[in-house]
């Protein structure tokens, strides 16, 4: 992808612990403006807390986080950070199951909004102006997601792979500078995935955003990401593009050599 | 009448001078918002394309192949092109390539306009094995940024060319226009051709303008009317209707925002004037089944209570006769209810008139969307008449008919029993085929190839294909379609092949409705894993046969097909599906490929012997893949009366 010098994200020795058990240890990497990243792992190698560290979810008792070349206060707010520019989604649904798909979306957009609660009520003047002004972005995410279909369906009422796709919606509607995508095919049959991997792809090559996900799916990883870092037990031990990953042995090893697919 | 303008394009310019900027030609959902587009609007962009086709070089007679979804661009495309003197060819957006490949290169088309990626894919395969084909160009750039070609060009940079070109050459466009003479040939509609490869018919601007305004006088249809554009471009239908009736008239178009969007896009308009194949309404018509179905008890009653009351006023207005006070009183409570909600769901509310063409229709079908209140009537047409043959009028509607001949057509029935017409919609000939011209006009007649009647109302009545009636070996009268027709009244059955020419009896194929059958079975618990399972439960055989003695029963009533009631079935274990080649794209069965691909599924049929037959089906991905699956067919006996 496009080389800038500058990387958008960069985390260094990261180490967090809960309890006796080191999740992360001494882990750090760089994300790349413009890249699609991925961070994999058999289960349990820490791939979610890398990911909850990064956007600020949890406080690494380690290490540093750069973003955009400046460091980040270790006691920053998820929702600052957010604000900042890092949106997600989750590997467990987090939908307001209520709401229709268009009002999920449209809470992708809280943070760019100003008006005050009491103009956004009464729905006049400056944040009537707002609204529209967000509804249009939202129009814009449905049309390139192409769930129009679904727009006013409530979120409890749809099928898994369509809520998935909501909730990338939703995190797209942020206009996020980095985009954390918690394992988005998690759960998913083969169309499903080839649908989500499409929109990943677009998202990254047509909207220009940079993307880091997790992924169990090997074969999917490999065919979208320019960069790949490879965790097992909290450490990370190998990074690179996904030909010279598949080539590592450590990353074989890591895969074959133990009871985890 | 004569100093009307014949020609697409001329009819346009004269729709924008005549009609205010407030006046919308055509609408598109677009991220959730209807956008307006004037006739003023309809004319600049169609001008900037075809100025820019003209400046790759596109000239007269050229050929130009659409493909995709209802969009506006498409429709301005085919305006654009025809303002040049060329000639579209619409094309089915979910043909194969085979199909594709044969148009595409029998119609010798230099450009092609596509909607989006996946059309665009299908046509640079085709470049490689066409170099005829010279341009490709495309709508929706979603996808295509990088196709980097040079012949790939997008419809916005077409335009953007087409705006230079004019600065350079200002009269270019109106010396094209004007040069464009009634008798030129407008597009090239290809048949879906139930034997053989599709057949080009050639249509002029005047056969579209005539025709058009034959429907619109027919009906008092003016600009004010509203309809939805969600049928396919290549369908003669979409053409007259959403193109040739909309600039004769200045009515709105609106396109909907995507294929599965259109129920509730269609609400949003409340279209005043609706044209669709039989298959839209016996869907339509399931999904109010089905949800009738699952809605309490009482509701339910209620509906069908009501529903009685309405059809037998919908009989009584049919007959012309009065309508007991009782009778009118209950219907209007009913419409109050139950009728008046259900109407404004489907969108219809505002609705003037409907017809259903392509096909015949369900006699209960049709009753059913009138005893709602819906104006729904019968046309008759083929891509050969630009669709217009006879229609019903208002007043004179019956279930059977197909109406008396249009305005300007002649009809007569052929010794043979077959329908010949003459009139206005009549098309030039197939392209580059005159052996199948000649075949098909006798003596300025042209062969519908339907065998049918003239009743004594002098309406037309159309049976069967004529090629297809037959005799059964007591020399019983055979119309499989008739038959075919009446079993897909029935919500759970979606297709039907019925089979006895040189036979002893009639025996069907059953091709189940997998929604509402599914549907069915699972409110009684029913397990199941695919579509050939769900067919092959005996409680969905139960299910059938009630249908199929219903059709027994309706037969038996006809002296002349009292003999040709069902005798035995079996539920098929697929789809029958245009891409495996059993159907036409148009949903019409191909009656010798279902004979010889399955005819060991028919010789069960007529084998008293067997009671199930083994099975091994193929079946054909888009992508031409295929797959091969195993199952065993029950067989089963019904009664007759």
């Amino acid at each position: 992808m496009n080389e800038k010098n500058e990387p958008i994200l960069r985390a260094e020795n990261i180490s967090i612990s809960f309890g006796g058990l080191k999740a992360l240890d001494n882990v750090s990497l760089t994300i790349n403006p413009g890249e699609i990243f991925a961070i994999i792992g058999p289960n349990g190698a820490g791939k979610t807390t890398m990911l909850n560290v990064l956007n600020g979810f949890y406080k690494q008792d380690e290490g540093s986080i750069f973003f955009e070349g400046k460091k980040r206060p270790k006691n920053l707010k998820p929702n600052v950070i957010a604000a900042q520019g890092i949106a997600r989604t989750f590997q467990n649904l987090a939908l307001f199951t209520g709401m229709s798909a268009l009002g999920n979306i449209m809470v992708g957009r809280t943070m760019k909004m100003h008006s005050n609660i009491f103009s956004q009520a009464l729905y006049w003047g400056f944040s009537r102006k707002e609204e529209i002004e967000h509804r249009k972005a939202v129009e814009r995410i449905i049309d390139f997601l192409q769930i129009e279909n679904i727009r006013r369906t409530p979120a409890s009422m749809l099928p898994y792979g369509l809520r998935k796709r909501v909730e990338l919606a939703r995190a797209l509607a942020a206009e996020p500078k980095l985009l954390l995508l918690d394992e988005p095919m998690a759960g998913m049959n083969l169309e499903e995935k080839e649908d989500i991997a499409r929109f990943v792809l677009d998202a990254n090559e047509e909207l220009g955003y940079t993307i880091a996900l997790i992924e169990h799916d090997m074969g999917v990883v490999m065919d979208i990401c320019d960069r790949i870092v490879v965790l097992d037990f909290g450490k990370k031990i190998a990074e690179g593009t996904p030909d010279e990953i598949k080539a590592n042995p450590e990353v074989v090893k890591a895969y074959l050599g133990t009871a985890e697919s | 009448m004569t100093d009307l303008p014949m020609t697409g394009p001329h009819i346009l310019i004269d729709n924008a001078k005549k009609f205010p900027p407030t006046k919308a030609a055509m609408r598109e959902k677009d991220y959730g918002i209807w956008q307006s587009y004037s006739w003023q609007d309809y004319l600049d962009q169609v001008k900037d394309f075809a100025l820019g086709l003209a400046s790759l070089g596109f000239k007269r007679e050229d050929k130009m192949a659409i493909i995709g979804d209802n969009r506006p661009q498409l429709y301005w495309g085919l305006a654009g092109c025809q303002s040049l003197g060329g000639v579209a060819v619409p094309l089915y957006q979910d043909a194969i390539h085979k199909e594709l490949h044969y148009i595409v290169n029998h119609s010798e088309c230099r450009f092609a306009l596509a909607e989006d990626q996946e059309q665009t894919d299908k046509l640079m395969h085709l470049k490689d094995e066409i170099p005829r084909m010279e341009y490709i160009i495309y709508d929706d750039p979603r996808g295509l940024q990088n196709y980097k070609k040079d012949w790939l060009i997008a419809f916005t940079d077409v335009q953007e060319m087409g705006r230079r070109f004019g600065k350079e050459n200002p009269d270019y466009f109106m010396d094209s226009v004007n040069q464009i003479k009634p008798d030129d040939m407008s597009i090239i509609g290809y048949t879906s051709g139930t034997t053989g490869n599709p057949k080009g018919v050639m249509i002029t601007h005047r056969m579209i303008a005539d025709c058009s305004r034959g429907f619109l006088e027919w009906d008092n249809l003016d600009e004010t009317e509203e309809v939805m554009a969600y049928l396919p471009m290549a369908w003669i239908g979409d053409h007259i209707f959403s193109y040739g009736q909309a600039l004769c008239s200045g009515f709105t178009v609106n396109c909907p925002e995507s294929t599965e969007t259109v129920v509730n896009d269609q609400k949003e308009i409340g279209p005043t004037h609706i044209f669709a194949p039989p298959r839209i309404w016996e869907n339509i018509l399931t999904q109010i089944m089905i949800k009738i179905e699952d809605s309490a008890w009482i509701k339910r009653k209620g509906f069908d209570y009501f529903m009685k009351v309405a059809n037998r006023v919908e009989k009584k207005r049919i007959a012309n006769e009065q309508v007991p006070v009782g009778d009118s009183i209950l219907y209007q409570i009913g419409r109050f209810l139950y009728f008046g909600p259900l109407v404004d769901n489907l969108g219809m509310s505002r609705l003037k008139v409907a017809y259903t063409a392509g096909e015949a229709i369900g006699p209960e079908i049709f009753e059913f969307y009138r005893s709602l209140g819906v104006n729904l009537k019968q046309l008759y047409g083929m891509t050969e008449s630009c669709a217009y043959v006879s229609m019903q009028k208002d007043g004179e509607i019956d279930s059977e008919s197909v109406g008396p001949p249009a305005p300007g057509v002649e009809i007569k029935i052929s010794d043979k029993g077959e329908v010949l017409y003459k009139g206005p919609g009549n098309f030039v000939g197939y392209f580059k085929n005159p052996e199948a011209t000649a075949e098909t006009y006798e003596d300025g007649w042209l062969c519908s190839g339907d065998a049918g009647y003239m009743t004594e109302q002098g309406h037309l009545k159309i049976i069967d294909r004529a090629k297809d009636v037959s005799k059964l070996n007591d020399g019983t009268m055979f119309a499989p379609k008739y038959i075919e027709n009446k079993l897909k009244f029935s919500p759970y059955i979606k297709e039907a092949v019925a089979h006895g020419m040189d036979k002893d009896f009639v025996a069907v194929f059953i091709d189940i409705d997998y929604g509402a059958v599914a549907n069915w079975a699972e409110r009684r618990h029913i397990a199941f894993t695919s579509y050939t399972d769900l067919a092959q439960k005996p409680p969905v055989y139960d299910l059938i046969r009630e249908a199929i003695l219903k059709v027994n029963k309706s037969l038996s009533e006809d002296p002349r097909l009292k003999n040709s009631q069902i005798k035995r079935y079996l539920l098929f274990h697929k789809e029958l599906n245009p891409d495996d080649g059993e159907i036409t794209r148009t949903r019409k069965v191909r009656r010798k490929f279902v004979a010889e691909k399955y005819g060991n599924l028919i010789d069960a049929l007529y084998d008293p012997a067997k009671d199930s037959i083994d099975m091994e089906a193929t079946f054909t991905y888009e992508d031409g893949r295929t797959t091969t699956m195993k199952a065993n067919l029950k067989v089963r006996d019904v009664n007759t009366f």
